[in-house]
């Protein structure tokens, strides 16, 4: 397992992150397993302890699985003043979810995040690597709908 | 001919149409016959009037009010007020006329002056626009010691938010020897409301690799590295493709140009933690471990990553120094006031017409910064205070809008440049919620390694939750100030020393907002 | 790996191409691809310039992406470059939007005035 995505990487520990965000993009449920940290631990030679605490410390590890698309709503200063309260209102709402939860279907799991520096078009959320900008209720239902269409 | 003594200019365009300007137009004439004008005011279409985004709007000659999102409702009012009465009414009136064509001030840009111009992704265009004419020149007629003296003169000071001069931080790591040397780009752009290094990478990623390859040679190093956040996904496709071409044309690799200098870029990436734009914390992350700051000194110039000296620059700062080695540091001190020379990106958003960003003259007056290139205040309202360096910045009211937005003017006010973010509120804004936010954001990005930053961003989220929940006292309020100032006196990095100047500045200039929020007045 | 005359070639050449870009092509129109343009739709207006003029079979219009000029609140953002007239640049484009720009603006040669943000040069 992971034979390809070690392949491309010295076994040093400076690669530590960039193993993890391969393996966690390419995983189904976006997340690292422990399992996983095990065999990232075994190639780098290094105590999982260690892997546990990178994985702990960066938002954008998970050590629980997550649904198919990950929305990150930006919940700093600039968006917060330009209502990203409303728009997790609305987001909770169309997703029958609480932050850090997965939707029944497993389609999405919402999260907040600080600054994506797209402040000019604040309110901003990241669905997986897109971004989007200047949030309405009306267009966060445009753009959910678009990912269940299988997107 | 009739004479007229007013002519009212409204604009015909698509967004005019779609709010329903031509029944406002009939209703506006039948309003002036009511009122026995219509032989002395005289309605005239013209194209847009410029005022994107602005619904219905209209200028009266010869008084030039422009009058913008208007209701039929608002008829009536309009002409008894000032078409009767001679009274503008400055509640429907735009406040600073938008220009009609907007400027984008490029022929004053250094570091983003080819950012929307040419393809970021075509090294050819980059060459094109005089690219890596500058490491030519560097390489093969400088001695690294010229280039550290150059940008000594120039008075280039860095642009990720302390100001310290350049030159001097290079001339501590270039006598070293040393197998070894690094030379890193702190690309972890996560102040909230920065997103100039995101532009620069974005929009010009070789000018950024050409600032490297010169500083590289300058302090001696023959690895660099830059450290960008995870989340700037475009950032680090445009720079991989950037690299991977410098590879192709000779610019990196081993004995580029036959120098017998080598060089070679590596990109890391960050994964969503605030405090690794401490530059300690990331070496920490560049290393593979959690960004917990480290302890300074040794600092990073004697002992950084792996131990090896190392110098950190953030990505606006190198992208000025090709500037600098092609045109000379004389060229570069014309631009900004003495002491902060050159320009400086500054970020524009919250309350204003045209959010987005600009480059200008290092020192440019807020008021400028906000009314010529943020269009103004939206339509109808009024500044109440403007969030200056970002959160870890200051809450600047309307006294202080013409202040000089330098390292030393901002300074005498106790405030920040930091990274150049502008958050501008108007009197709408609570500004018990805007700290709020502030306060959550930091205590969400604490590291957790040292108690004071740590517990105190706890107990000031308590505080202002308190506060926010209309159950807070005065005695709260002076807590928060204890607070903050035991942080800044305490903490271990920039990160807990930062609240101090939201939350002080907070509660000096907007005391009252705190004030009716308290259980007891 | 090339050396540095060859370097200094390319440059030239790249200078030389620049030019001759605007004589081969009676247009340029470049789309501002950042992420601020991206988030406003940019792609989505990328792609229908590009549908529009294979569409009209139109061949002398060079299309192509830059980053952005900072204007977020005007994004996506579209310059009309043609040679010896000063560059337009269309703001908060979508694809209805585009699509008029190059049944106006490149077919009938007509500035469409309603989307202008700039014209600098």
């Amino acid at each position: 397992m992971y034979e390809q995505i070690f392949g491309k990487y010295t076994p040093e520990k400076e690669n530590l992150i960039y193993i993890l965000h391969e393996i966690q993009d390419s995983d189904p449920q976006h997340y690292i397993s422990e399992e996983t940290v095990h065999l990232v631990a075994d190639y780098l030679n290094i105590q999982p302890a260690h892997i546990f605490g990178v994985l702990t410390f960066y938002t954008m590890f998970s050590t629980k699985p997550r649904g198919k698309n990950i929305i990150r709503l930006c919940e700093s200063p600039p968006c917060f003043h330009r209502g990203s309260e409303k728009m997790l209102l609305k987001l909770a709402e169309m997703l029958k979810v609480k932050i850090g939860e997965t939707t029944a279907d497993g389609l999405f799991t919402l999260e907040l995040c600080a600054c994506l520096g797209v402040c000019g078009n604040a309110p901003v959320m990241m669905i997986n690597d897109d971004v989007y900008g200047n949030l309405t209720e009306e267009k966060l239902e445009s753009i959910i709908n678009s990912y269940k269409g299988g997107k | 001919m009739k004479f007229y003594r007013s002519h009212i200019l409204i604009g015909i365009d698509d967004t005019s149409l779609a709010a329903g300007v031509k029944e406002f137009e009939a209703l506006l004439l039948s309003e002036l016959e009511k009122n026995k004008l219509a032989d002395e005011i005289n309605i005239l279409e013209t194209g847009t009037l410029g005022l994107f985004g602005t619904g219905v709007s209209m200028t009266v000659f010869p008084d030039q009010v422009t009058y913008v999102n208007l209701k039929i409702e608002d008829i009536p009012e309009i002409v008894a007020e000032h078409f009767l009465k001679g009274r503008p009414v400055s509640r429907l009136a735009l406040k600073a006329p938008l220009k009609k064509h907007y400027d984008f001030n490029y022929k004053n840009r250094i570091v983003l002056e080819n950012s929307g111009k040419i393809n970021p992704e075509d090294i050819n265009d980059y060459l094109a626009a005089g690219g890596y004419e500058a490491w030519e020149k560097a390489l093969l007629n400088m001695k690294p010691e010229q280039i550290v003296n150059e940008v000594k003169a120039s008075g280039l000071r860095g642009r990720g938010g302390a100001g310290f001069p350049t030159g001097l931080k290079w001339s501590f790591t270039a006598p070293i020897q040393a197998p070894q040397k690094l030379f890193v780009i702190n690309a972890d752009e996560g102040e909230p409301g920065t997103f100039k290094d995101r532009l620069i990478m974005e929009g010009d990623p070789h000018k950024l690799l050409e600032g490297v390859m010169i500083s590289s040679y300058a302090v001696g190093a023959t690895k660099a590295y830059i450290y960008i956040r995870g989340e700037y996904k475009l950032c680090i496709t445009r720079l991989e493709i950037a690299i991977k071409d410098a590879y192709e044309y000779g610019l990196l690799g081993k004995n580029i140009f036959e120098s017998g200098f080598d060089l070679d870029i590596f990109i890391k990436i960050g994964a969503g933690a605030y405090v690794c734009g401490e530059e300690t914390a990331l070496i920490e992350s560049m290393e593979g471990n959690r960004g917990n700051p480290r302890s300074k000194p040794p600092f990073p110039g004697v002992e950084g990553a792996w131990k090896l000296p190392t110098v950190v620059n953030n990505v606006e700062t190198i992208a000025n120094v090709p500037g600098i080695i092609t045109k000379g540091a004389e060229w570069f001190t014309g631009y900004g006031p003495d002491g902060c020379s050159g320009t400086k990106v500054y970020t524009i958003m919250g309350d204003v017409n045209l959010p987005g960003l600009c480059e200008v003259d290092m020192g440019t007056s807020l008021r400028t910064i906000i009314d010529e290139f943020g269009g103004g205040i939206i339509e109808g309202h009024q500044f109440k205070a403007a969030l200056v360096g970002g959160a870890a910045g200051v809450f600047l009211p309307l006294e202080r809008l013409d202040v000089n937005m330098d390292y030393n003017s901002l300074r005498e006010y106790a405030a920040v440049l930091g990274s150049g973010a502008v958050l501008v509120m108007d009197e709408r804004t609570d500004i018990v919620e805007m700290l709020y936010s502030v306060i959550r954001f930091f205590r969400h990005e604490s590291c957790g390694k040292c108690s004071p930053c740590a517990n105190g961003n706890e107990m000031l989220y308590q505080l202002i939750s308190k506060i926010r929940k209309g159950e807070g006292t005065q005695e709260d309020l002076d807590n928060m100030v204890v607070i903050a100032d035991t942080m800044f006196h305490t903490s271990f990095c920039a990160l807990g020393q930062s609240l101090v100047m939201p939350v002080k500045s907070a509660l000096e200039h907007f005391r009252a907002d705190f004030l009716k929020r308290l259980k007891i007045k | 790996m090339k050396t540095l005359d060859e370097l200094r070639k390319i440059r030239e050449k790249a200078q030389q191409d620049m030019k001759l870009r605007d004589g081969d092509n009676r247009f340029k129109i470049v789309v501002g691809m950042g992420t601020s343009g991206i988030a406003m739709g940019a792609r989505e207006v990328m792609k229908a310039i590009l549908d529009e003029i294979a569409q009209r079979g139109i061949k002398d219009v060079l299309v192509t992406q830059t980053g952005e000029k900072g204007l977020s609140s005007m994004e996506p953002v579209v310059d009309v470059i043609e040679s010896g007239k000063p560059v337009i640049t269309y703001g908060n484009m979508d694809i209805a939007k585009a699509k008029k720009v190059v049944a106006e603006h490149i077919v009938n040669g007509r500035v469409v005035n309603d989307y202008v943000v700039s014209t600098d040069k």
